[in-house]
């Protein structure tokens, strides 16, 4: 199975590695060529410096024949964009975007985008981590 | 009308200018606080300071109302992409302009249904091409949804169509020629429309028949 990431910081390589260490063959795109060293001595997958707005990058990358993609470069409408080419475009069948505003996340699953919203997941944990060390009832009044 | 403008920059700025002479109502929407203050001394209240790609911001510019029109002018491709989508499909504003800064980019926004897109570079590329007659084929309007254009062609003594009729040209398929101007007036084609040196043709041609068409009436391009 073959998988394009886009995107290669700390969210980006690590999916990388995760997806190469489950047995895929993946692929990853990043503008700065410096990012490479986030996949560690041991990488073996495909990397492609480049815009993921570019086509001939995404075209390096193996796009037509990528089962999955991740989309989680450090700008919002940069992977709202790239996630849909890739899914209208490319007829991948599972593109995962990453968004950290929760309104065009939300605004973007509804339309059959699977968004994922980073910033979504910190807020539940940090009301349940509150919510578990001082009980469910709030704060005691003085 | 109600226009709301997404990016106060040249382009952002001229349009309000002129939406605001013409009598309409107008939401600038600017991020960059530098240029949010500047803006802010000419236009007053009509200027927002926000990110126009976040819902909230749209909505406190009036998208829900909604705009008769919206214009997503800002630097990045990306954020004039989505800022349309959003206005269109979740809030129904008849009609969004979309700015493409990157013409490689044009491919998504057509992909992506924004149709209505406006390039500078592509404009001026447009130009050159009417400037530069020995190009052949001058495209004049593109029908984005069709996949068509409209092109003038001009024939010269040398080309191969002078002194043919157009029932006997073998045209690509994806084109026809409608009609031919010479000595002022306008004809449509007929089959038994004699090309001339000079004939000024309108034809209308799918974009992948176009260099097939200019090889059909003018020959080979020159290098």
């Amino acid at each position: 199975m073959n998988a394009v990431v886009i995107g290669c910081g700390r969210v980006g390589s690590a999916v990388a590695k995760g997806l190469q260490a489950a047995g895929w063959d993946v692929s990853v795109v990043d503008e700065n060529e410096d990012a490479l060293t986030r996949l560690g001595p041991s990488w073996s997958g495909g990397f492609v410096v480049g815009h993921g707005m570019d086509v001939n990058v995404l075209e390096r990358a193996r796009v037509a024949d990528a089962d999955a993609a991740v989309v989680a470069t450090n700008g919002d409408n940069t992977n709202l964009v790239i996630g849909q080419v890739l899914e209208k475009r490319y007829e991948i069948p599972c593109v995962v975007v990453r968004v950290l505003d929760p309104a065009r996340a939300d605004f973007y699953a509804r339309r059959g985008l699977r968004t994922v919203c980073p910033t979504e997941t910190a807020i539940a944990a940090l009301l349940d981590t509150v919510s578990e060390t001082v009980g469910v009832s709030g704060p005691v009044a003085p | 009308m109600y226009v709301v403008v997404a990016g106060g920059g040249k382009v952002g700025t001229n349009s309000t200018r002129t939406l605001l002479e013409m009598g309409h109502e107008v939401t600038l929407i600017e991020q960059r606080p530098d240029r949010f203050a500047l803006l802010e001394e000419e236009f007053g209240p009509v200027v927002m300071r926000g990110d126009a790609t976040e819902i909230y911001v749209l909505e406190r510019a009036g998208i829900a109302r909604p705009p008769d029109l919206l214009l997503a002018v800002t630097g990045d491709d990306e954020d004039n992409l989505v800022i349309s989508q959003i206005g269109k499909e979740s809030y129904g504003v008849p009609k969004a302009i979309a700015r493409v800064n990157d013409p490689r980019n044009q491919q998504h926004f057509d992909l992506l249904g924004i149709s209505l897109t406006v390039s500078a570079t592509t404009s001026i590329l447009g130009l050159v091409e009417h400037e530069m007659p020995e190009h052949g084929l001058v495209r004049l309007l593109r029908l984005q949804r069709e996949g068509l254009d409209i092109v003038d062609i001009q024939i010269e003594g040398h080309s191969p169509a002078a002194g043919t009729r157009v029932g006997g040209l073998s045209l690509p398929a994806g084109s026809r020629l409608i009609s031919v101007f010479r000595h002022g007036r306008t004809e449509l084609t007929e089959p038994s429309t004699v090309l001339r040196p000079g004939d000024q043709v309108l034809a209308v041609v799918s974009e992948d028949a176009a260099p097939a068409l200019r090889k059909a009436l003018l020959g080979a391009p020159k290098s």
